[in-house]
């Protein structure tokens, strides 16, 4: 399949307008449009002379996928970002976008739109006109741009904002006006970067939804940027983690949050219940803790490492802790530290061999604990999680 | 009964605060009237009175002095007076457009620095001003006379004959009015660049505007309330300049100022100059309508304050 679009644009720019004036095949081709796979290879980006952005990047993003790339801030997100859409110059390597290296290709003949943090709408447009932006820069033609912000209008449910100015808007009202803006441009890419940081937590979790189902229904393929590991978790098809400029995991949601790959990746998702590994053997490891067995089938090749216990595995005073085989289950005695309701869950702060272990327990059918309480935990050896540092 | 005695507890506060209103306002409003209003009138007054011996004003009152502006005098029409409107409003015209030129570059290139430089550029830009503007003045006289190195460049590009300097002239006028009121340019410019989101900028590249549709489209439009208030500051004082056409322009160069300031300060015809004061300002209050007008379409959201 070729990429009408991606050909257009990296040809001279006068080829571009006319091939667009042809408005009966540019409508067709709305239909029959390719999301774009993204590779990038070897990229490198210093600014300065010792803060290190992007150290030798390699990455392959899918066509039509949702891909996040998350991590603290400064770990080198947004740069990456920004090299897609051409805003930042790599110092080395290579960006190809629908299979066409657009390394040297400054940003506005890049079939690429950005969803930007601020949203950078131009106040002195009306939401008209800032929809039609992109449009018109290509060179369409007025009943082109006024059908088109019609049907994007209509696509985001914008109804009567169209027609206000744009300093009357809420801060999610400008939010779905700057994703309208970049999505009526139908980008092979749309770049998201951290779209929704600026809203309260509740239009936040709705705008979350609305975006992966436009994106589900454009089968566009949509890169997102955030430090947010729940919001990352909700709705990515896979997820790339960042620190230091360098790319510690790439995985589905389940497999960065269920088998991190080191401990960075396995603090960022918000996990706690990480104990240093003296000593190992085939199924058993050496922990703060004690012994613990473990599924031979989780075997690592490193020796030392973390032990990640994740709180939601944990079993609380479990009458019966595997009855098959109760001498492999690991259990071990605790005192309730601190209880914190959660309505849906329960979270416990344990403290098991002088050290401090979170608990989850859902809150169905089950008696709440007391701060003081002894409890047995039980731990399947299933549940245990190598870690490397 | 509670409604009635409510009504009357806010009208009380409302005649404290007018009176605390009037305490504030009321020094400077007399200041005003003294100061502003009354003088107008009198120019006014004056500008209508017939010319007396020694230039001073005198009874009946008369049209004469808005006729000898206009030109028609004992030996009929002359051109003269109508030239010297034209000469302000064309060097006003010309040096407006070239503070721009020059302001605009400096004021953005500014913003581009480190915040720690740009107060220090933009008090280079202001320090000037602190000197007087009669001795900045002659400072351009003495760069532009005849046997300066700059003369001597003209000369040799043959842009003026040998022997000859490039002040007095027109031209000597134009670059002291650029120089004189750069900085009333600069710093409304910088204000509104300032103020731009340089992600707005972003935004207007990745969708598809060129380096220069960005410009045009992004950039401009939002930095044109700076503009205009810049051309405010700057075409109102040069329309009405004394000082610089007076040192720089020898004979030829003069400005309605000057044409103003000889018919007080000789002691010629006071109604004639009150009649030229009349003139600039109403000359003045027509470009600020325009300016007014030119904001409210061009501004967008922003309304121009002026």
């Amino acid at each position: 399949m070729s990429h009408p679009t991606t050909v257009a644009k990296t040809a001279d720019q006068g080829e571009t307008e006319k091939s667009r004036s042809n408005s009966t095949r540019q409508s067709s081709e709305r239909e029959r449009r390719e999301p774009s796979s993204i590779e990038l290879k070897g990229l490198h980006k210093r600014f300065g002379k010792d803060t290190v952005a992007l150290d030798d990047v390699d990455l392959t993003i899918e066509a039509g996928e949702f891909f996040t790339l998350l991590g603290p801030s400064g770990c080198g997100k947004t740069t990456l970002l920004r090299m897609l859409a051409g805003l930042e110059e790599p110092d080395a390597g290579h960006v190809c976008i629908g299979g066409q290296d657009v390394t040297d290709i400054p940003p506005h003949k890049r079939s690429v739109n950005t969803v930007f943090q601020s949203y950078a709408l131009f106040p002195h447009l009306s939401v008209r006109d800032n929809l039609a932006f992109g449009l018109r820069m290509r060179g369409e033609s007025k009943t082109e741009q006024r059908r088109k912000v019609d049907e994007v209008a209509e696509f985001i449910q914008l109804g009567s904002l169209v027609d206000r100015p744009v300093d009357q808007l809420s801060g999610g009202q400008r939010q779905r006006i700057a994703l309208a803006r970049a999505l009526i441009c139908e980008p092979n890419v749309l770049l998201l970067d951290e779209p929704l940081s600026a809203l309260d937590a509740g239009l936040r979790g709705q705008l979350q939804v609305e975006l992966q189902r436009i994106q589900k229904r454009l089968g566009m393929t949509f890169v997102f940027v955030t430090h947010d590991q729940a919001e990352a978790m909700v709705m990515s098809d896979r997820i790339a983690v960042l620190d230091g400029g360098i790319i510690q995991q790439v995985g589905s949601p389940s497999e960065v949050y269920e088998h991190p790959r080191n401990a960075f990746v396995a603090r960022f998702m918000g996990h706690d219940n990480l104990y240093a590994i003296h000593a190992s053997g085939d199924d058993w490891v050496d922990t703060e803790l004690g012994r613990l067995r473990l599924d031979p089938a989780e075997q690592r090749e490193e020796q030392d490492g973390w032990l990640l216990i994740r709180p939601e595995t944990l079993e609380l005073n479990a009458e019966n802790l595997n009855a098959e085989n109760p001498e492999n289950y690991n259990q071990l005695q605790g005192k309730v530290m601190e209880r914190l309701y959660r309505g849906s869950h329960v979270e416990y702060r344990l403290e098991v061999e002088g050290v401090t272990m979170m608990a989850t327990a859902s809150n169905v059918g089950q008696r709440l604990l007391n701060v003081g309480d002894k409890v047995t935990v039980g731990v399947c050896p299933d549940d245990l999680v190598r870690v490397a540092s | 009964m509670v409604e009635s005695s409510r009504t009357a507890s806010r009208s009380r506060a409302v005649i404290g605060e007018s009176q605390h209103l009037l305490f504030s306002v009321a020094p400077g409003a007399l200041w005003i009237f003294v100061f502003l209003v009354l003088p107008s009138l009198y120019l006014m007054a004056v500008a209508f009175m017939t010319n007396g011996p020694y230039g001073l004003p005198q009874m009946p009152l008369t049209l004469d002095s808005f006729e000898q502006l206009a030109g028609f005098g004992f030996l009929g029409w002359s051109p003269g007076n109508l030239y010297t409107l034209l000469r302000s409003l064309w060097q006003t015209l010309i040096a407006t457009v070239l503070v721009v030129m020059v302001a605009y570059p400096i004021a953005y290139y500014i913003t581009t620095c480190r915040v720690k430089w740009r107060a220090i550029m933009l008090l280079l830009v202001v320090v000037p001003s602190w000197t007087n503007q009669v001795i900045r003045t002659f400072g351009w006289m003495n760069l532009l006379a005849p046997g300066t190195p700059l003369s001597d460049l003209a000369q040799w590009l043959g842009v003026i004959p040998p022997n000859m300097g490039l002040y007095p002239s027109n031209f000597a006028v134009t670059l002291g009015l650029v120089y004189n009121f750069l900085p009333f340019m600069v710093l409304p410019l910088y204000a509104a660049f300032e103020k731009l989101d340089t992600a707005q900028v972003q935004a207007a590249q990745d969708l598809y505007a060129s380096p220069m549709r960005t410009f045009w489209h992004a950039v401009f439009p939002q930095t044109l309330p700076g503009l205009l208030a810049g051309t405010v500051l700057v075409a109102i004082p040069a329309f009405g300049m004394y000082v610089i056409p007076e040192l720089l322009g020898g004979g030829k160069g003069m400005m309605l100022g000057n044409l103003v300031a000889n018919q007080f300060a000789g002691g010629s015809n006071w109604p004639l100059g009150a009649a030229g004061a009349i003139l600039m300002l109403i000359a003045t209050f027509i470009g600020l309508f325009a300016m007014r007008r030119i904001g409210k379409r061009l501004g967008g959201g922003e309304e121009v304050v002026i």
